[in-house]
Parts: C-alpha cells; sequence; structure tokens
C-alpha cells in the first residue's frame, strides 16, 4: 500500500501496471493550460504579483506555460506600504530576472494619512490599502482578467471559488451567482467593464507548493526560512517587530527563532516558532504541522471577513 | 497529512465527487474523510467546535468543517459546488463536494464532469430515494467510472447487515440497468467513522475494504486512451524576441494519447499531415509526451494553424462534424428553445450554433424520455440536434470525455447555460 517513488525522477509512475502523471505535474500541466486560455481569450490580462510563496510558483509557470516566449502579460503588486523590505527586494530582483514588466500601485492618499490596522481597524485599512489600491491599478489599465496565486485550500469561501471567478463591472464577486464550471472549459466571455480573476492554483494545496518550489528550485524570500528574528508576542500570534509595529505598554520584544509561514503586511502577519531553515525542513514541518497557514493572518479572524472581502473586490 | 506524505513526494491525484441528500449525511462524512486522513487543521476543527457551541450543541459537528459561506451556516445546507482537498501516502483527493437538493441538479454536473468517482450517500433508514436514482443517472451520464455507494447511518439500524442488504439489492440492480459496471456497496457511519478510513468493531460482517482504501485502489488511468493522440491547439506561440524570429510553436495539453518526435501528425479540420518536428518545453527539449501534459510541439511543415484546430495521430481518426446529435444538461433559469442560437466551447474552439431539435427530454427520476417536449428549463435533460456555423472536430464522450463534451454559452448574456455530452 505504500507507494514510494524517488523524488527526482517523479513527473510519472506506474502503479499496477498502469501509468500514470504524477499529482505535481498534473497540477502543473493544469495551471499552465489555464494561463494559456486566458491569454486566447483575454485582451488585456495581468498577473497579481504578490511576492508570496504562491506568487513565485505562479511566475514560474507562466514562464514555463510561455516558453520559449516572454511572459504575455505585465506583474502588479498592490503594494501597502507595510510589506517587508525582503519583499520589496525580491520583487524588484525577480521581474528583472524574467524580464517582465511590473507595475505598482499604492494608495498614497491612504498610506499618508498613516493608515494603521491597529487604530483604524483591519476592515478598514485592508480596503484601503489593498482593495481600493487594486481595484483602482486594474481599472486604469484596464486589465480585464488578472492571474491570481489563491488555493482553495487555504480558506472556506476560497473553496467555492470558481477557476474563472467572474466580477462585475464594480470588481465585485457574487458567491450566489457562478457561472458552473464544467470539464477544464472555461468561459471567458464577459462584457465591456466586466473581468474575471483567474486562480491556476486553486487545486494546490500548501504541500504541493513546498514540494513544487523544491522540485523546481524556485526562489522564494528569504523570510520564509527560520532564523532568530525579533519578535513580540501578542495573544497567540507572534508579530515581528519593526517600524511598524505599534509595541502596547506591557509589550516586550525579544529574538526568537521563528519563520513566516505566509507573507502579508508586516503589522498583520504573525510568524510561526521554527528550526526550519531548508526547504527540506519546510517541507518536513508541514507535514507535522496542526495548525492552518491562514492563522498567522490577522485579516482573516473575524466572522467570515474572507468571504466579506471577497465581494467587495478583495481577490 | 501524516509523516509517511512526505516520503513520496509523487503520487497520484484522483477527483472524485459525493452525491447526496440534504439529510444523507454528506457533509458528515466529507467531514470524517478530512479527519481521518489529517486533512484538516486543529484551528479549523476549533471554529467548528465553535459554531457547534454556538448552536448549543456540543463537541464537533463534521458537517460544520464544510460549511463555507453565511448562508449555509443560516439555513444548514450547502449551496454551492465547494472543492476540498486531502492526501495519503498513496493518492492526493479533490473532492467536489455538490448539494443534494433537486435545484442544484447543475452543481452535482458541475462536480462530476471533471470526476474519477463518485460515492452516492444512502441514508440507511430511508432507503433509496428518487434523489438517489437521479445522481447515479447523472453520474452514469457524465461518463463516471466508478460509483461508491455508502450506506450511511449504519449505527441508526444497529450495524444490521439485512438493511445494507435490501439496499445494495435494489439499487445495485437499477444501476446495472443503467449500464454502470464498476460498481460497489460499502456500509458505513459517517458519524461515528465505522468503514471510512478504520474498519471500526461493529461491521465485521462486511468483507470489502473501507471507503477510504477504495478511493485509494480504484484504477484511474487507462491504456486504451494512449492509442488515440488529441491535441487541441490553444495557441500559437511566436516569440517576439529576435533570437526565435522562425519559431512557431503550437501550445496545448495533450487531452488524449500520446505523441513523439517524429511521429506523423494530421492536422484537423485543414487534414494536412506533417511529423513532429520538436517538443518544447521549459525544461528542455522531450522525446515524447502523453495525456494530461501541456506541451508546445513544434511541426516539420509550415502549415496555417490557429486556435481550435486538432492535431491528431494517423490511426483512430475524430469525426469533422457540423451537425452534432448530443445529451444537454440545461443549467440557466432561461429555457432552451428549439431554434435559438448559442456559442458552443468545445476544446478550444468556440463556434456559433443552432440547436435545429430537442429531440427528447429524460425524467431523471423515472429515466422516462418526452418526446413532446419544446423547452427544456433549469434541471432539465434533454437529447438535441446542434448545427454548427463551422464544423468542429469532436470524439464520442464516452471514448474521450475532453473531446466529446462542451458547453453552451447563452450569446446575450455570457452566461454557461449547458453541459452538453456528444453522442455517436
Amino acid at each position: 500500500m505504500r507507494v514510494e517513488i524517488d523524488s527526482q525522477a517523479a513527473t510519472s509512475g506506474n502503479s499496477a501496471g498502469q501509468i500514470y502523471l504524477a499529482h505535481l505535474a498534473q497540477l502543473e500541466s493544469e495551471a499552465i493550460h489555464i494561463m494559456r486560455e486566458v491569454v486566447a481569450e483575454f485582451r488585456n490580462p495581468v498577473l497579481l504579483y504578490s511576492v508570496g510563496k504562491d506568487s513565485s510558483v505562479l511566475l514560474r509557470l507562466a514562464q514555463k506555460a510561455f516558453y520559449p516566449g516572454k511572459l504575455p502579460f505585465p506583474l502588479m503588486h498592490v503594494d501597502t506600504g507595510y510589506k517587508f523590505p525582503e519583499m520589496i527586494q525580491f520583487r524588484d530582483q525577480m521581474a528583472e530576472a524574467v524580464g517582465a514588466r511590473l507595475i505598482v500601485r499604492r494608495n498614497e492618499v491612504a498610506i499618508e494619512s498613516a493608515m494603521h490596522p491597529n487604530v483604524h481597524g483591519v476592515a478598514r485599512c485592508c480596503g484601503a490599502l489593498k482593495t481600493t489600491a487594486l481595484l483602482e491599478g486594474l481599472g486604469e489599465h484596464g486589465f480585464d482578467a488578472a492571474f491570481g496565486g489563491a488555493r482553495r485550500d487555504e480558506e472556506k469561501s476560497r473553496a467555492k471559488e470558481r477557476i474563472f471567478s467572474f466580477r462585475d463591472e464594480f470588481g465585485q464577486w457574487d458567491p450566489k451567482n457562478q457561472r458552473p464550471e464544467l470539464w477544464q472549459l472555461y468561459n471567458g466571455r464577459i462584457h465591456e467593464g466586466e473581468s474575471v480573476r483567474v486562480f491556476p492554483l486553486s487545486n494546490w494545496s500548501e504541500l504541493d507548493i513546498w514540494q513544487y518550489i523544491k522540485q523546481e528550485n524556485i526562489p522564494i524570500v528569504p523570510l520564509y526560512y527560520a532564523e532568530s528574528r525579533m519578535m513580540v508576542e501578542r495573544g497567540k500570534h507572534l508579530i515581528p517587530v519593526d517600524d511598524n509595529t505599534m509595541l502596547q505598554d506591557d509589550e516586550v520584544a525579544k529574538p526568537i527563532m521563528s519563520r513566516f509561514r505566509t507573507l502579508g503586511c508586516s503589522p498583520c502577519t504573525g510568524a510561526i516558532r521554527s528550526d526550519a531553515t531548508t526547504l527540506d525542513d519546510i517541507i518536513r514541518e508541514m507535514t507535522v504541522v496542526t495548525r492552518s497557514e491562514r492563522e498567522t493572518r490577522l485579516i482573516d479572524h473575524g466572522a467570515n471577513s474572507m468571504e466579506d472581502k471577497k465581494k467587495e473586490g478583495y481577490f | 497529512m501524516t509523516a509517511e506524505t512526505q516520503k513520496s513526494s509523487s503520487y497520484e491525484l484522483l477527483r472524485f465527487t459525493t452525491a447526496g441528500s440534504v439529510d444523507d449525511g454528506k457533509s458528515t462524512l466529507i467531514g470524517r474523510l478530512l479527519v481521518d486522513s489529517q486533512g484538516i487543521y486543529e484551528d479549523q476543527l476549533d471554529a467548528a467546535r465553535k459554531v457547534q457551541a454556538n448552536r448549543g450543541g456540543e463537541g464537533l459537528d463534521l458537517a460544520s468543517i464544510t460549511d463555507g459561506l453565511h448562508a449555509e451556516q443560516e439555513q444548514g445546507i450547502t449551496i454551492d459546488v465547494a472543492y476540498r482537498y486531502f492526501s495519503t501516502p498513496r493518492r492526493k483527493f479533490i473532492i467536489a463536494d455538490t448539494p443534494g437538493h433537486e435545484q442544484y441538479t447543475r452543481n452535482m454536473v458541475t462536480g462530476a464532469s471533471t470526476a474519477d468517482a463518485t460515492i452516492i450517500l444512502i441514508d440507511a433508514r430511508i432507503g433509496i430515494r428518487p434523489q438517489s436514482r437521479r445522481h447515479a443517472y447523472l453520474a452514469h451520464l457524465l461518463g463516471i467510472k466508478h460509483l461508491i455507494v455508502a450506506v450511511n447511518k449504519m449505527d441508526l439500524m444497529g450495524y444490521d447487515e439485512n438493511v445494507f442488504n435490501v439496499i445494495r439489492e435494489e439499487f445495485g440492480g437499477f444501476c446495472r440497468d443503467l449500464g454502470i459496471k464498476d460498481l460497489c456497496f460499502i456500509p458505513v457511519s459517517a458519524l461515528q467513522g465505522d468503514m471510512i478510513a478504520k474498519r471500526g468493531d461493529k461491521l465485521n460482517w462486511y468483507d470489502g475494504q473501507t471507503l477510504l482504501t477504495t478511493l485509494e485502489t480504484l484504477e484511474v488511468y487507462k491504456r486504451s486512451q494512449d492509442l488515440m493522440l488529441r491535441f487541441p491547439v490553444q495557441l500559437v506561440n511566436r516569440p517576439r524576441q529576435p533570437e526565435y524570429h522562425d519559431f512557431r510553436g503550437y501550445m496545448g495539453r495533450i487531452e488524449s494519447g500520446e505523441v513523439s518526435v517524429g511521429d506523423e501528425v494530421i492536422v484537423l479540420p485543414g487534414c494536412r499531415k506533417t511529423k513532429v518536428k520538436e517538443i518544447v518545453s521549459f525544461d528542455g527539449s522531450m522525446q515524447s509526451a502523453r495525456a494530461k501534459q501541456s506541451v508546445t510541439i513544434v511541426l516539420e511543415d509550415e502549415i496555417d494553424i490557429s486556435r481550435g484546430d486538432m492535431i491528431v495521430g494517423t490511426t483512430y481518426q475524430p469525426r469533422i462534424e457540423k451537425e452534432i446529435d448530443a445529451y444537454l444538461c440545461w443549467m440557466s433559469e432561461k429555457p432552451l428553445q428549439a431554434g435559438s442560437k448559442y456559442l458552443i466551447k468545445h476544446a478550444a474552439r468556440t463556434v456559433k450554433g443552432v440547436v435545429k431539435q430537442l429531440l427528447h427530454s429524460v425524467d431523471v427520476n423515472t429515466l422516462e424520455q418526452n418526446e413532446a417536449v419544446e423547452s427544456l428549463g433549469l434541471n432539465g435533460i434533454g437529447r438535441v440536434k446542434i448545427r454548427m456555423q463551422h464544423p468542429i472536430v469532436v470524439d464520442d464522450y464516452d471514448s474521450v470525455r475532453e473531446t466529446g463534451g462542451f458547453i453552451v454559452i447563452d450569446i446575450d448574456t455570457n452566461n454557461t447555460v449547458a453541459a452538453g455530452m456528444i453522442l455517436q
């Protein structure tokens, strides 16, 4: 019953005399097929590049899909001003290495008004710095399709989202009125002003992402690897201490061996205690971890907040 | 996620769907599979416990693990297709969790369209319902090869073997009459966990495999498909970089069969013969590629090929048809009218089509055909003749799903209004 296949030679295997394509190869091929459909059927696609591990995989898949050509669409990053400096540096390096055009969108008005989740609340902060910046960016450039790296296993409301997620002219999602999605026949037809969000990684799990990063040797932001970092313990969360951290009276910053499982804005991204300094360590950690990755994102808590944000136009 | 998962970084993928009526315990079954295969995290379990406590209950409500949206938690039913994931050392599983109530038949068809197997739940206390027959019929219509019937809530019937046997006898006969060959029945209690991932100690009279072992060992991959190359061209790759000035590659996914460098191939519908010069990929050129792989093919001769054309082998040719005979599952509030025009998306081609004739509709509860029919409403199933504006390259849905299935799109609203399956 226990099948083990050498990961080095593993694009395929042989089970009970039947040839099959291994799961990572199938997921890869599905994602490439999706990206090509979008380029074939849309006028002006864009890849929402958020610099995290899923975006890194998405970017590699885009390279594979159109090889030997370059990416036939630009990258767009929504910069809230709270992204870790390592992320910004990594983003610029990757865009250059891949030879892609990079568009950076910032809601400067909200950033100048010192919008902060601890002051204005998470919902208002996310709405201004992320959703507004994103919708304005999509609108100004006239993008009619936007790739995102969201996975269905991340969060409950995402489990119900289509691979081609239709958005009305306000960029909003109506979960009760989604188009049926049959076979791998994606309906890319929209009216002027409408758009789709496209999720090529829908069927990937967090473990699949890490196994693929290892298999393909994909560069990732070093924040994913454990090292001793200045942290403050806030409730269940480990919050990184930097210029944006608002330390409360009884809080003390101290060095903790930790890493990030997901990367977002520094005030809202919790770290986990970890000794995983290599990809193998991370994969091993994945197989014994008992908490979900979204737990480290402070923005997801409160009843069904992801569902509400998505309806407003968030990814 | 067990420790063994990590050792084999490569395993098979199995997609299955679950069908059952509102109270058959489908969400509980999926919750049980996720919990027992460690496909769910503790914080997610905590959230499910909290939901149960808020409703005045105690402990863990397995069903609430899979409730996603506000409206579902309010009404206690599943609204839309939800996708779930879990792995065992042997396979990665993708579950399309589809609701059972009648108005959402379209969701079951959606989930079934990509599934290798279907689990139909039957409540042991109630036995076969009209919906059970409908689910079996739809699974069969959508070409699902493996049907697993989980007779649930055995705990509430004292784990009585006779209860199980009566259901197996009756429903087995119905399924075989439909033409379903690969069929198995498993007595389970999703709530107690019997015969799901573990055997438990109450069903010792049953000598078959647990549900999870059955899912792990179903044979999904068919040799026969290897014979028929089907490569719909999604895009023509002509890079703008000067070093690739003369490069012309055809991008697509091999839907069936395999292809090697040097193979003689035919480009349809133009019927031009040529050879495969190169199979290009980011990871280097390949000698051969096969079903489900996305690749870029370079051909020996310069032929005018565009999106929607199909590269096939020299044996087992598909048909080039301007008129198709097909079953439709109608998915829109706005009914199908014979004589109406729609867009048909098939493989990588979208063409206009007119529904010339509605031959009959099928009552999914009795399977009776009604020939005196003029339109198909939401969730209706009917056999139609469609004439296309341009010929399309097709197979029977039963032989190759990917080139035998199509969707129907409303020209005005752009909504997907039907799923179609091409007949001989």
